[in-house]
């Protein structure tokens, strides 16, 4: 979408930001392109919770205690708001090099490595650096042309590099990464809690109104409670065993992806640099910590002189849906059909939850594409 | 060549941008934003070192004291979390009054310092938090052989020099 056309209307940065985002409300909400996943969590929340409240709620309320709705409503709206939250705010983007700090690292690396002879592949470019007396590589980003820092990680599914990458969630529509990982935390404890309860409640409900009219009666008069009990059983088993690994990996201040690839799990591997080795100390730092806010800077008016440097990367329009089988513009191709293959890697042993058939689980631990070490990439192109 | 004194709207009018250097994180300390101390080859006859180690220094405890994660900090989280994080909608946090504090600290070096010498800093915020951009700005009238615009032809020669980063 070239906007060079003298046009009356403020161009903002988020119209020429690279990578394969969808903003919205002029730039203040930030989510992955694909939607669609998003849209029937939030049916599913609401949906369940309105025939909570419009049948069994009544009930509840006049016969036992009318906390019960409140409570409900509580949990309801913090759920809601987390969930929007992780949906819509940046979850730790790194912008991409200009041209100008490109140039100067690819020099640094060159003089470093010397000069391949043409034909040649040149050497995966990584740098070593020593944290807590610890070595940790830093890899290099061909896409965004960044030593990327320790945990970021590049989502191929956003094509962005975002920092403390956790994984790429579709059914928030967004990556969970370091300024929105405690929101996540925060939702998925929030929907176990609220499963939890209309589940139970649902229950005593079936219970008590049995009692005096029979338990096909009360089926009948409430079909929906049939409906909300399903939907709990199903989201309980997953929610609340994603929230119990989630704990564990927040205990541990580990990132799910740090956990698939193992990183610091095995015995050659070094020990987790950045947990504090106290758990409520990671605990803290993770969900209470210092929140930086987004370098993306979505608003900023957009400069001339920017937007011919931006002109020549990669651009994304906001109104293109296109479709995820579509090649990036940067012509990546080799992730995106990674991806797919990717999917059906096993990866349950990170799960402490008997693995079921239902599809939530294995979705929602979906590693983003090419982080894994996939044999066809290592030869060629550097891994992201 | 001889310190040109510039104030900083002068130098956008008679210099023109020679060529720009990056001093990159310094990830020793872990995740924290922290800038390498290395004084970059380039601003050898620019500017003394011990100048320029004092801003990066500055700037580096101004960032420890945005992420520090301590008594206040989880006050403000456990805070906001009971809000439901609404109460950002009406309060900075502490890591924003800390970003702002820094960026009149730049601001205020680049007038006293750093203009006077032809050079310019950015924000890091500016670029993501990756790197302090330095500007080094060429007097137009006076020197005959700057070089403007491509920096990667023009840093051709610092490049040599930053192989040993």
């Amino acid at each position: 979408m070239s906007v060079m056309v003298a046009r009356k209307k403020v161009v903002r940065k988020w119209e020429k930001l690279p990578g394969r985002n969808t903003f919205c409300c002029d730039g203040r909400i930030m989510m992955a392109r694909q939607k669609g996943i998003f849209y029937l969590t939030l049916f599913l929340i609401l949906g369940t919770c309105a025939l909570f409240f419009a049948f069994e709620c009544r009930y509840l309320a006049v016969q036992l205690s009318p906390a019960i709705p409140v409570f409900a409503a509580v949990l309801f709206l913090f759920a809601m708001a987390t969930l929007l939250r992780t949906s819509f705010s940046d979850p730790g983007v790194i912008p991409r090099a200009l041209p100008d700090e490109a140039a100067f690292i690819e020099m640094e690396i060159e003089a470093t490595n010397g000069t391949v002879p043409q034909g040649q592949r040149p050497p995966p470019r990584i740098k070593n650096f020593q944290i807590n007396n610890q070595i940790v590589k830093l890899k290099y980003c061909y896409t965004c042309k960044i030593f990327r820092p320790p945990r970021a990680s590049h989502c191929s599914i956003c094509d962005n590099c975002v920092e403390r990458f956790d994984h790429h969630c579709p059914w928030v529509g967004n990556c969970v990464g370091k300024r929105n990982y405690r929101y996540f935390y925060l939702f998925i404890l929030s929907l176990s809690l609220l499963t939890i309860y209309i589940f139970t409640f649902n229950i005593v409900y079936v219970a008590l109104k049995s009692l005096k009219i029979g338990f096909l009666n009360t089926l009948k008069e409430t079909p929906g409670t049939v409906l909300e009990v399903l939907i709990c059983f199903f989201t309980l088993w997953s929610v609340v065993g994603l929230t119990g690994f989630h704990t564990f990996l927040v205990a541990l201040n580990q990132t799910t992806n740090e956990d698939i690839k193992g990183s610091w799990t095995g015995k050659n591997r070094v020990q987790n640099p950045y947990s504090h080795g106290n758990i409520v100390k990671n605990c803290c730092e993770v969900l209470c910590g210092p929140l930086p806010p987004s370098v993306l800077d979505r608003r900023g008016i957009l400069q001339q002189e920017e937007s011919t440097a931006q002109e020549e990367t990669c651009t994304r329009g906001p109104g293109a849906q296109e479709p995820t089988t579509a090649q990036g513009p940067c012509g990546q191709p080799e992730e995106s059909s990674a991806q797919q293959n990717d999917g059906s890697l096993p990866h349950q042993s990170a799960v402490p939850v008997p693995s079921l058939s239902n599809t939530e689980m294995p979705e929602e631990k979906q590693p983003p594409a090419g982080e894994l070490p996939i044999p066809s990439q290592d030869t060629g192109q550097a891994e992201h | 060549m001889p310190p040109q004194v510039h104030s900083l709207q002068e130098l956008r009018r008679s210099a023109s941008l020679a060529t720009k250097v990056f001093v990159q994180r310094d990830y020793s300390d872990g995740t924290t934003c922290q800038f390498q101390t290395k004084f970059p080859p380039e601003l050898e006859s620019r500017i003394e070192r011990q100048l320029f180690e004092e801003t990066v220094k500055t700037l580096n405890s101004f960032y420890a004291e945005a992420e520090k994660i301590g008594g206040s900090s989880y006050l403000e989280g456990c805070l906001a979390c009971a809000t439901a994080y609404f109460i950002f909608l009406c309060m900075e946090t502490h890591y924003e009054k800390v970003l702002k504090k820094i960026s009149k600290y730049i601001q205020e070096q680049n007038e006293k310092i750093y203009a006077p010498r032809g050079l310019l800093l950015t924000d890091p915020l500016e670029r993501g938090m990756r790197v302090i951009e330095i500007s080094i700005y060429e007097d137009r009238c006076s020197s005959g052989s700057s070089s403007s615009g491509s920096s990667s032809s023009s840093s051709g020669g610092g490049g040599g020099g930053a192989g040993g980063r």
